[in-house]
């Protein structure tokens, strides 16, 4: 209601009266030291409030997973954009004034930067996943080919922003854009040096995410709450679209590459993956992004022999993190074309190797893990086949249509011991007043958090919704529930808030107060990666109709059919709402937005020249949802946020092959690719080679 | 300069340099700040509103342009409380997620119906196409403004 009214608060909205504007400097070379920052004598600086690394009283870190990356810089210099100094102003015009009066000097690294993946030599983690043999299998026919997957920005169309308020005592407290206020919390404490009641993070009404709200947010609070500090009084620092392009965390980039060896009927022996991920100059999340990447890399196959191994490297480009399917999305990529080539080697249809591939009840993945329940592969493929539109053919002679398929799955919640790691907390307590309040740190980021959590306390609690609240999202008053992340809200959060609203049923005071404990029946080893990787898989098939002009090289993706299961769709329109926009990004990722790159910078960081689909180059997107209970999920639901962003694209690169007749293994296939394989092609030249 | 213009129907008169964003008079002068900034160059929409019944984008527009002008925001859309009709339907068919594109995307579509009370599935295409959505897809927006055809 309030977001159709104007009335919604979102962090820029909120009148903080006394707040100063806070500005980040930030670095102009990819790689080298900090010699001098100079501040202009003839400027007034009396009204200004200058932050360096110097005046941070905690560890000068953002605490994630390594520790590697400096809330400002202090000597050395890893990325371009990287932070250097904070400073504040009383009206936007002096602080405009000063940043002009500020100068960095610096000292060139001997050794050039590292800005391309293959150039690398830093390795940040590898990971290797093996089942069965590949070495000793023997396949009569065996297929490679190699994939790259591009940068993508999550353009949330609210750019980043905090406000911070010095406290009382020494605290400070946070509103802000956020995915993961207890993130941010923790980072707040490790680096201005301060204990959990003086830290409170307040999640302001929040304008999408994507992922991109998951670690960046640590950094733009970190800055916020320096500022606030030494000003004394609140400080505001709000992004504008270029910084935010320019500096915050993008899609791992990659190169995978696939040795698949089948027998002469199609069987499936092995799969042998490599990939790499580009983490970017500090390590961030990358990580965690590379286990979903491997873990995903076999697609929804059944194969007896794998080896899969993955590694994530550093260079000297912005860090690389969190976006919407967290690796899976690039190795899923890879490994649905790879099923077209093989098919195409084979020459049999590749929706007949699919069928004869794929994942079924009682099967085993790459890592082991057995499949006992909500096994839909079979069921989302003849789903979406159905509601296919007719194939229609071009009326225009320069424009080719054609029709490409893909199958995936998504691992629903965090990766192995993640859950049981994090031990994820809600509460739901009962009101004076006859109404019932969830307590709980998960964010509403437009994918409906709140509306999901309140239906499930209510049928819980056998009351009507309009009797059930949700309580701010403070750390003051909310327990952390985990991060708003992994497709793991409404499945594993959502379990706790239907356990904790059932227990409560029927009682008038009290609280009920739910932790998440892993159900005994899940295995898993973080040092060999055997195990069951998540508590479950979500799946779904895509098909995708293009139009290619031969002329232009344009892709239009006129169609988009996804059939997903997702357990049970708690709120159907939501859930189809998660399925469009997340297949539209894919679309972008997979035809128009690319990123490129000079000397470490982003060139487009501007939204004039990095391009997002609009109403006109939207598909027209149909969506089935399937309900295949996951018995561990409420009501049984399993995740669905992620799973839209992994099938358009292999769907999309293989319908161009359908229009066209070529192979782009890579995306963006934007139109000077693709325009660049069709005149290949005219020379009689191959794109890439289908060795053996 | 004071520029003096009627927003939502009401008569304002605010003291502001004549190059002042039109986006920044209504946010930090009128507190109508249901008017967003997604990029302060004209290309994502969030900050459309109604000058004189035309979709503008507010962060384009100078103070001094508006002089005597009806400028309409998004908190003018609702009358006495009673939600529009293309309010309604936006929250009926899930039309707004993250709701930071709502408010532009609303009076885009407001203006396209003014003018064109039944338009076809394309028509709102265009219509919209000066409006980024990243959360939906676009698919349950057409839905909510094809459903206000008249």
């Amino acid at each position: 209601m309030a977001k159709v009214t104007g009335a919604a608060r979102y962090t820029d909205d909120l009148v903080i009266a006394g707040a100063w504007y806070g500005k980040t400097i930030r670095s102009t070379v990819a790689r080298g030291t900090i010699r001098e920052i100079t501040f202009d004598p003839g400027f007034d600086w009396s009204h200004v409030v200058v932050v360096t690394a110097a005046d941070i009283p905690g560890d000068n870190v953002v605490h994630l997973i390594r520790d590697d990356q400096p809330a400002l810089a202090a000597r050395a210099i890893r990325h371009q954009g990287e932070p250097i100094l904070l400073i504040a102003a009383p009206d936007r015009a002096t602080l405009q004034a000063a940043e002009r009066h500020v100068r960095v000097a610096y000292e060139p690294d001997p050794e050039p930067p590292v800005l391309t993946l293959d150039a690398a030599t830093e390795t940040y983690t590898t990971i290797e996943i093996a089942k069965g043999d590949v070495a000793s299998a023997k396949a009569d026919v065996v297929v490679e080919r190699t994939f790259r997957v591009g940068l993508q920005e999550q353009l949330y169309i609210e750019p980043q922003g905090a406000i911070a308020y010095p406290g009382k005592d020494g605290g400070v407290t946070v509103i802000g854009s956020l995915q993961c206020p207890y993130y941010v919390h923790r980072a707040l404490k490790r680096a201005l040096k301060l204990i959990d009641q003086q830290v409170v993070v307040i999640q302001a009404e929040t304008g999408g995410g994507f992922g991109g709200k998951e670690e960046y947010p640590s950094i733009v609070a970190i800055h916020a709450a320096l500022l606030a500090r030494k000003a004394g009084r609140p400080v505001r620092l709000i992004y504008d679209r270029h910084e935010d392009l320019a500096a915050t965390t993008k899609r791992h980039p990659g190169v995978i590459r696939h040795r698949t060896g089948v027998k002469r009927d199609g069987t499936l022996i092995f799969q042998d993956i490599t990939i790499v991920l580009d983490g970017g100059g500090y390590c961030t999340l990358t990580p965690v992004v590379l286990s979903r990447a491997a873990i995903h890399a076999t697609g929804p196959y059944a194969c007896p022999n794998v080896r899969i191994r993955a590694r994530a490297v550093a260079t000297n480009t912005p860090p690389n993190g969190a976006f919407r399917g967290f690796g899976a999305p690039q190795s899923l990529f890879a490994a649905e074309l790879m099923v077209e080539h093989v098919a195409e080697r084979l020459g049999v249809p590749s929706l007949d190797l699919r069928r004869q591939w794929m994942l079924r009840l009682g099967d085993t993945t790459a890592t082991g893990q057995k499949l006992t329940e909500s096994v839909s592969a079979d069921v989302v493929l003849d789903a979406a086949l159905k509601a296919a539109p007719a194939v229609r053919p071009s009326d225009r002679p320069t424009v080719r249509r054609g029709r490409g398929l893909s199958l995936v799955f998504h691992g629903s919640g965090f990766t192995g011991s993640g859950e049981k790691k994090l031990g994820g907390t809600v509460a739901v307590e009962a009101l004076p007043d006859g109404t019932f309040r969830i307590l709980t740190a998960s964010t509403e980021i437009g994918q409906g958090t709140k509306t999901i959590f309140c239906q499930l306390a209510a049928d819980a609690l056998g009351v009507p919704i309009d009797r059930v609240t949700l309580a701010p999202q403070d750390t003051s008053l909310v327990p952390d529930s985990g991060p708003t992340v992994a497709s793991r809200t409404a499945m594993i959060v959502g379990g706790l808030v239907q356990q904790a609203a059932a227990e409560l049923k029927g009682r008038r005071v009290g609280k009920v107060e739910k932790s998440y404990i892993q159900p005994d029946t899940i295995h898993w080893d973080d040092q060999t990666y055997r195990g069951d990787a998540y508590p479950v898989y979500a799946w779904a098939a895509t098909i995708a109709d293009v139009e290619v002009d031969t002329v232009t090289g344009e892709v239009r993706v006129t169609d988009l059919v996804t059939a997903v299961d997702c357990g049970k769709a708690l709120h159907p329109v939501m859930a189809e709402g998660q399925i469009e926009g997340g297949g539209l990004q894919a679309v972008g990722w997979a035809t128009i937005e690319e990123i490129k790159m000079q000397d470490g910078r982003y060139l487009n960081d501007r939204l004039a020249t990095y391009i997002i689909p609009t109403s006109l180059d939207a598909p027209r997107i149909r969506t089935i949802l399937i309900e295949n209970p996951y018995s561990g999920g409420p009501q049984g639901a399993k995740g669905i946020g992620e799973l839209p962003m992994d099938g358009p694209a292999p769907a999309i690169i293989a319908a161009i092959h359908d229009a066209t007749g070529v192979w782009i293994d890579e995306v963006p296939a934007t139109a000077e690719k693709v325009l660049t394989a069709l005149r290949n092609a005219d020379c009689g030249l191959r794109n890439g080679t289908v060795g053996s | 300069m004071i520029v003096r213009f009627t927003v939502n129907g009401e008569k304002a008169a605010v003291e502001a340099p004549g190059s002042r964003r039109l986006l920044d008079v209504l946010r930090e002068e009128l507190a109508l700040t249901g008017t967003k900034e997604g990029c302060g160059e004209g290309e994502c929409g969030a900050c459309s509103v109604l000058i004189d019944g035309e979709v503008v984008n507010s962060c384009l527009v100078a103070a001094g342009q508006v002089e005597g002008s009806a400028v309409t925001t998004v908190e003018g859309l609702a009358t006495d409380g009673t939600l529009s009709p293309l309010q309604q339907a936006f929250i009926e068919r899930g039309a707004a997620q993250c709701g930071i594109c709502t408010p532009g995307m609303l009076l885009a579509a407001h203006a396209l119906l003014a003018e064109n009370p039944r338009p076809s599935e394309d028509e709102v295409r265009v219509g919209l196409a000066g409006n980024l959505c990243r959360c939906t897809g676009y698919t349950k927006i057409f839905d909510a403004v094809l459903a206000c055809r008249t």
